[in-house]
C-alpha cells in the first residue's frame, strides 16, 4: 500500500517537472524540508560540494521565482524516467526510499540528449493529504554537467 | 591570422574556432613558457598520493613521493603508450600500466619492466636497454601558498615570478592559511576555452547578464572595484569593496523593500560576514593560461578550465573552506555555495552565453570580429570596472606568445 503511493509520488513529482509546472515543484515538500543535488564524485568522497543546498521551502520557492523570473537558460523540453523505486526503510514517522532516474533534454532544435543520470535518497512523510518529501538528495552520476543546471532534477 | 587592430579593441572570431590555432596552442600556450595548475598540496597531503589533471589536453599526475617532494609527469606509457594511471585521484606505493604492467615510481622513473631479460632464453631486452631512458615525461613542478603548477618548459622562470606582485597579492590573502576542499563540481560547456577567460576579465558584464542580484535588490550601484594586470596583460585581477561597516545580510533588508522586483524568503543565501579588513567583498584573479582564484562574498573557490576541444571545454570548481572555519562561518559559506557552481544563481547565464556565442561564431566560420572598446582604447589598469581593458591586455599578451601580430 504506502510502496505504491511512494511510487505514485515519484511518477507525479516526475510529471509536473516534465509538464513546466514549476511553481508546483514545492508542493511536494514539508516546510522543513531539505533538498540536495549531490554530485557522484563528491558524495563517494564524502565531501560537500552540492550543486544545491535548500534547507527548507522557502529556499525551494526563491529557486522557483529565480527560474521563473530572472535567471536565463536555454528553451527546452525535459522528460524524467523513473524506475526501481524501492522502500528502504523507516525512521520514525519517516519512510527511507530510493530511486534511480534518467532526465533527457530535447532542445528547440527538436534534439534529445541524457543530462543526468542518478538516484534519488528519500525522506517521506505522510501528511493530511497525501505524502511529502521530508528529504530528497538527488545523487548525479552524471557529476559533469552538460553545459549548467537550472530546473531541478 | 588576420588581426585587424594593433590595438587590441578588435578580436577576429577565429580565435575561437580555429582549429589549427587550437594545435598551435598546445604546443605554445600549454607545453611553452606558462605554469600551469596541476591540484592543491591539500589534494596531496601524504607520500604516494596523487591526483590526476590536463596540461591543455595532456593528461598528467601529480604525486607527492616518499621524499615528501611534488612531482607531475604525463599520463602516457612510455611503452606502447597507455594511460598509467586510471583512478582520478588515490594513493599508491608506485604505478604500473596494466597493459604489460611497466612500473614507475612517483617521479615517472621507470623501476621496473616484465620479461627483461626474456623467459628462458627468449625474448628479452637488448643487452644496451637502460630503464633510465624510457620514464615518463617529467613537468618541472612548483607550488605558491599551497597551489600547484606546473611546466614543459626548462628555461622557465620561477612561478612567483611568473605569478607577479597582484596575483601573489591574492594568494596571500586568500591561501594564506591552511584550506580544506568541500568539493569539486564540474560543466561541460560547448565553447571555446578562451571565451571563459574572456568572460573572467569581463568586468561589467556581471550585473547586466547576472540579473539575481540586481532584481532581487542587492545591486549597488555605489560598490568600488579595480582592475589590476599581471604578466604581460595575461593574468588580471578584479576586486570590488563594500563600505566598511557593510553586512549583506542588512543590506538586503534595507534595500529589498523599495528597489527590488522580488524579494528573497530565504535571505540566508546571501548572507555574509566581513572577512578582509581593506573591505574587499569579491575577487575574480585568472592567471594564464586556465586557473582562476575566486571570493565571491564569503564562498571560496579555485577554478580551472581544461580545454577538450577548439569548440569544447571543461570547467572545474574546486570549491575550499579554512580548515580554522567556525560553524557559523562553514554554514554561511554553505548557503553561499547555492551561488556559484553549474547551477549558481550569480553563475548559471556564463555557459548559456558562452554557447550561444560560440555557436554563433561558429556558423559564420570564424569571419568578423569582437568589438572591445568599453572604457576606451587603452591597456592601463582602472580604478573601476567599467571597462574592457583586461580583455584588450589579455588579446595583446595572447599574441605575443602566438606570435601573431596585429596591423597598425
Amino acid at each position: 500500500m504506502i510502496a505504491e503511493q511512494v511510487v505514485e509520488l515519484n511518477y507525479r513529482y516526475a510529471q509536473c517537472l516534465d509538464d513546466n509546472r514549476l511553481s508546483d515543484w514545492p508542493g511536494f515538500f514539508t516546510e522543513d524540508c531539505r533538498y540536495l543535488i549531490h554530485p557522484r564524485e563528491n558524495f563517494d568522497a564524502r565531501m560537500e560540494g552540492y550543486w544545491l543546498y535548500f534547507e527548507n521551502k522557502r529556499m525551494l520557492r526563491d529557486r522557483v521565482v529565480s527560474l521563473l523570473e530572472v535567471n536565463i537558460y536555454p528553451i527546452r523540453r525535459e522528460r524524467r524516467f523513473v524506475s526501481n523505486v524501492m522502500l528502504t526503510g523507516r525512521d520514525g514517522d519517516t519512510w527511507l526510499a530510493r530511486a534511480s532516474y534518467m532526465l533527457v533534454h530535447t532542445d528547440n532544435e527538436g534534439r534529445s540528449s541524457i543530462f543526468s543520470v542518478g538516484e534519488y535518497r528519500d525522506r517521506i512523510v505522510e501528511s493530511g493529504d497525501g505524502l511529502r518529501f521530508r528529504e530528497r538528495q538527488v545523487i548525479a552520476d552524471t557529476f559533469l554537467v552538460p553545459s549548467h543546471l537550472s530546473m531541478p532534477i | 591570422m588576420k588581426w585587424p587592430s594593433a590595438d587590441f579593441t578588435q578580436v577576429p572570431f577565429a580565435v575561437h574556432v580555429d582549429p589549427a590555432l587550437f594545435e598551435q596552442e598546445q604546443d605554445r600556450i600549454f607545453r611553452g613558457p606558462t605554469w600551469n595548475y596541476l591540484g592543491l598540496e591539500a589534494e596531496v597531503p601524504s607520500a604516494g598520493d596523487f591526483v590526476t589533471n590536463y596540461v591543455g589536453l595532456t593528461p598528467v599526475v601529480l604525486t607527492r613521493g616518499k621524499d615528501g617532494a611534488l612531482n607531475a609527469f604525463v599520463n602516457r606509457c612510455a611503452h606502447r603508450g597507455a594511460a598509467v594511471v586510471r583512478e582520478k585521484r588515490g594513493n599508491r606505493a608506485n604505478h604500473t600500466c596494466i597493459y604489460h604492467q611497466w612500473t614507475y615510481d612517483h617521479a615517472g622513473s621507470l623501476i621496473g619492466v616484465p620479461y627483461r631479460r626474456g623467459i628462458n632464453g627468449n625474448g628479452g631486452y637488448p643487452a644496451d636497454f637502460k630503464t633510465e631512458e624510457h620514464g615518463l615525461e617529467r613537468l618541472r613542478v612548483e607550488s605558491y601558498r599551497g597551489v600547484v603548477f606546473g611546466t614543459f618548459d626548462k628555461e622557465m622562470p620561477s612561478l612567483a615570478d611568473y605569478m607577479g606582485e597582484p596575483v601573489r597579492k591574492r594568494f596571500d590573502a586568500l591561501c594564506g592559511r591552511p584550506i580544506k576542499v568541500v568539493g569539486y563540481q564540474r560543466q561541460l560547456i560547448k565553447g571555446n576555452w578562451k571565451l571563459y577567460v574572456e568572460n573572467l576579465k569581463d568586468c561589467y558584464h556581471g550585473a547586466l547578464l547576472h540579473a539575481f542580484n540586481s532584481k532581487f535588490g542587492m545591486f549597488r550601484t555605489s560598490q568600488r572595484g579595480s582592475t589590476a594586470m599581471a604578466q604581460n596583460g595575461l593574468h588580471c585581477v578584479l576586486t570590488t569593496y563594500g563600505k566598511k561597516d557593510e553586512k549583506m545580510g542588512s543590506t538586503y533588508a534595507n534595500v529589498a523593500t523599495y528597489k527590488a522586483q522580488f524579494q528573497l524568503e530565504a535571505p540566508e543565501v546571501v548572507e555574509y560576514f566581513r572577512e578582509h579588513d581593506d573591505g574587499m567583498v569579491s575577487t575574480v584573479l585568472s592567471m594564464f593560461p586556465t586557473f582562476v582564484l575566486a571570493q565571491i562574498a564569503n564562498h571560496l573557490g579555485f577554478r580551472h578550465i581544461i580545454p577538450k576541444s577548439v569548440n569544447e571545454f571543461e570547467l572545474v570548481w574546486i570549491n575550499f573552506v579554512y580548515a580554522d572555519d567556525s560553524e557559523e562561518r562553514l554554514y554561511r559559506r554553505r548557503m553561499q555555495g547555492n551561488l556559484l557552481g553549474p547551477g549558481g544563481y550569480l553563475s548559471m547565464e556564463d555557459a548559456e552565453a558562452l554557447e550561444i556565442a560560440h555557436a554563433a561564431i561558429q556558423s559564420q566560420q570564424g569571419r568578423g570580429h569582437a568589438f572591445v572598446q568599453m572604457g576606451g582604447r587603452g591597456m592601463e589598469d582602472q580604478d573601476h570596472l567599467v571597462t574592457e581593458v583586461p580583455i584588450r591586455t589579455f588579446w595583446k599578451g595572447y599574441c605575443d606568445l602566438m606570435g601573431m601580430k596585429g596591423t597598425p
